[in-house]
């Protein structure tokens, strides 16, 4: 089978810092794929150069078997890449409806930004993720975490995304959400999706992930399938930076 | 943020409550009422002070095309101050869009091409020239903020030096006029629609206001929305008629004076009839003060382009981030603004019949000033286009009242300073009361 996402060699420096150095990772369909590390190890860096925010000095990024060349968040859409932002990219002072089309606003034929429709939209689609939220057309502002969360996964799933990234999505949340949004990634996985999960929660990524790789200083140390490790093996693998085998 | 109602405090809380709700059936803005409020309460003092002189029709008639200028620039810099930007060069800009355009018409035309003086295209292709002059200039600050990355203060401040200096070296500092007739009638009171043709626009105005209203309705119904009840409906429609016909009848009351008529007449080579009497009417600046304000609401509500100006302003990373070229927004909206100021100096100039080199001199602050009392948020992603026009509209009511009023020059300005300041204070106060946006 054809990996959906493979990144080769992907390097990246900021400053004299190599904050992704050489590092390979592939991802597919219907499968989960956790990326652990301190912070600083670089997780979100390479994630965001898959999501188009950063541009890689060195590497290559394949989709679906095909070279692809990903300079911006825009090009990232184009080939149905979806991401959660940790700090959620919410546009504060919007309603839900405008931040879930933001960038791709549903218009009419006079292409006027029809917010009746997509106001509608919002409702269908948050009947399904989220049932308790009511506060449809009032800036995300006045939202809560879960709520907010809600905004930004919708975002990603409405789309058809068929790559999904998602950046510590429960950093911000209560047990019951948090059990939401795990619900969520099993249910989009079984739908064929692929998901960069990145997470602090150790266990948390063990019961979700189908595979885990781990950062440290920009390198990747290793990446393993979850029934073959411990969780003492993946601590271990963070704190002392050394692959398995080598153990 | 709503109440949290505690027991006992019920009894005196209910008819607050009832009110509250009165308003939000009616989907009525209150801090727009606020300000409606604020601009009523200083009509109504500066009549009282004034012996009645401040709200007559010809008061009424000067302080809208006083205001026009400013508020046209206003609207522009609304969608500047939401994307957390300043532009303190628009005054100077107001100056060489105004210099070119007098060059154009008195000048350049007439001379260099030979079209002659008073030739029909005249003033067309000024107005035109003085439009690629600000949008250019507009543009190229916009490119400076955006691409460049310098902060818009700095640009601009830098601008506001550059382009005062430029108007007056491309004039030699001279007054240029007079100005082509038919660009005069864009100044005020020598371009009015007339009696007849005002109550046409008022009507028109009003069925269109009612459709538009009718229509939304529709909409919301046809998507299962919640609406407003139908009483609620008809009051905000007969506001926004009488209001509408309020307006325009007022601007009718306004008759020219006897002598002036006589001199038209005499000029067609005929003599006055007995008992003639003509009005003003709304003047062709208001209506395109109007226009302005119709279109730039429209792109701010219903536009991507004015989806993208307040999402950026609200969070610029997840602007970028949702694939929106932010660079590129920054350049549309500063030349926005720059063609904006190029048809606020066309009524400008045209008000003063000629072009004078201090043309627009502190317009900049003025500007900022009707935005900021109009609610517009220096932190970004907050302002409406309707509140800033309101906002120059109560500056100009202050300012001429005062000089009705008979107070000193300095004194004026120290209250028009302490009147912003305490306006952006009473707004931080409304934000936090209401839910802190």
């Amino acid at each position: 089978m054809t990996p959906l996402v493979e990144l080769k060699n992907i390097s990246l420096s900021f400053g004299g810092v190599r904050a992704v150095d050489n590092v390979s990772l592939d991802l597919y369909p219907g499968e989960v794929v956790g990326l652990l590390g301190h912070n600083g190890a670089g997780k979100s860096t390479l994630i965001k150069i898959l999501a188009g925010a950063y541009q890689m000095d060195e590497g290559e990024i394949w989709i679906e078997g095909k070279k692809v060349n990903i300079q911006s968040p825009r090009d990232a859409r184009r080939h149905n890449i979806e991401t959660i932002y940790q700090t959620l990219a919410l546009a504060d002072n919007l309603d839900a409806p405008s931040n879930l089309f933001l960038g791709r606003e549903l218009t009419t034929r006079f292409g006027l930004v029809d917010d009746a429709k997509m106001e509608a939209e919002t409702r269908k689609i948050m009947a399904r993720l989220n049932p308790n939220f009511k506060k449809i057309s009032e800036p995300v502002s006045a939202l809560s975490g879960g709520q907010r969360q809600s905004v930004a996964i919708a975002r990603a799933v409405y789309f058809n995304a068929k790559i999904l990234i998602m950046d510590e999505p429960t950093a911000a949340l209560g047990v019951h959400e948090s059990k939401m949004v795990a619900d969520l990634i099993k249910e989009l996985k079984a739908q064929g999706l692929g998901i960069f999960l990145i997470s602090h929660d150790t266990r948390e990524m063990l019961d979700l992930c189908d595979r885990v790789s781990v950062m440290k200083n920009g390198t990747l140390i290793g990446t393993e399938k979850v029934g073959d490790v411990t969780e003492d093996d993946i601590l271990s693998m963070i704190i002392m930076g050394k692959a398995r085998d080598a153990a | 943020m709503t109440d949290t109602s505690t027991p006992g405090t019920d009894s005196h809380r209910s008819p607050t409550a009832s009110k509250r709700s009165f308003l939000t059936q009616l989907e009525i803005d209150t801090r727009l009422l606020g300000m409606i409020g604020a601009f009523v309460l200083v009509c109504l003092v500066f009549n009282v002070l004034t012996d009645g002189r401040f709200l007559t029709p010809r008061n009424i008639f000067n302080l809208t095309i006083q205001t026009v200028s400013v508020a046209i620039m206003a609207t522009g810099m609304v969608f500047v101050i939401v994307t957390r930007h300043i532009d303190l060069s628009v005054g100077a800009m107001l100056a060489t869009c105004s210099a070119a355009m007098a060059i154009t018409q008195t000048d350049i035309l007439p001379k260099m091409l030979g079209l002659g003086l008073g030739h029909p295209l005249i003033p067309w292709i000024s107005i035109l020239a003085g439009l690629i002059v600000g949008t250019v200039i507009g543009a190229f600050q916009g490119w400076l903020v955006g691409y460049l990355t310098i902060p818009a203060f700095i640009v601009t401040l830098g601008g506001l030096l550059i382009w005062r200096n430029v108007a007056w070296y491309m004039t030699d500092g001279q007054t240029i006029g007079p100005l082509d007739e038919t660009f005069r009638n864009f100044g005020g009171i020598n371009g009015t629609l007339g009696e007849t043709w005002s109550w046409v626009v008022g009507v028109i105005a009003v069925v269109l206001a009612l459709w538009a209203l009718s229509a939304s309705r529709r909409n919301k119904i046809g998507h299962g929305f919640p609406v407003k009840p139908v009483w609620a409906e008809a009051i905000v429609g007969l506001i926004i008629t009488v209001g509408i016909l309020g307006f325009v009848a007022i601007l009718n009351a306004y008759e020219v004076p006897t002598a002036r008529l006589i001199r038209e007449f005499k000029a067609d080579g005929e003599a006055m009839p007995e008992g003639y009497t003509a009005a003003y009417g709304i003047p062709y600046s208001v209506l395109l003060l109007i226009a302005i304000a119709i279109g730039m609401t429209v792109i701010a509500k219903r536009t991507r382009l004015g989806r993208y100006i307040f999402a950026t302003g609200g969070n610029p990373d997840a602007a970028e981030l949702s694939g929106i070229n932010t660079r590129m927004l920054t350049v549309k909206i500063f030349a926005l603004m720059g063609a904006l100021v190029a048809l606020s100096a066309v009524v400008a100039s045209a008000r003063l019949t000629n072009h004078s080199n201090d043309i627009g001199t502190l317009d900049e602050l003025r500007v900022i000033a009707a935005a900021v009392i109009g609610g517009t948020a220096l932190a970004g992603g907050i302002g409406t286009i309707h509140g800033a026009i309101l906002g120059a509209l109560i500056m100009q009511s202050l300012q001429s009242g005062m000089a009705m009023v008979g107070v000193d020059a300095p004194l004026q300005n120290i209250v028009v300073g302490a009147v912003l300041v305490l306006a952006v204070w009473i707004d931080i106060v409304y934000r936090r009361r209401t839910g802190g946006k």
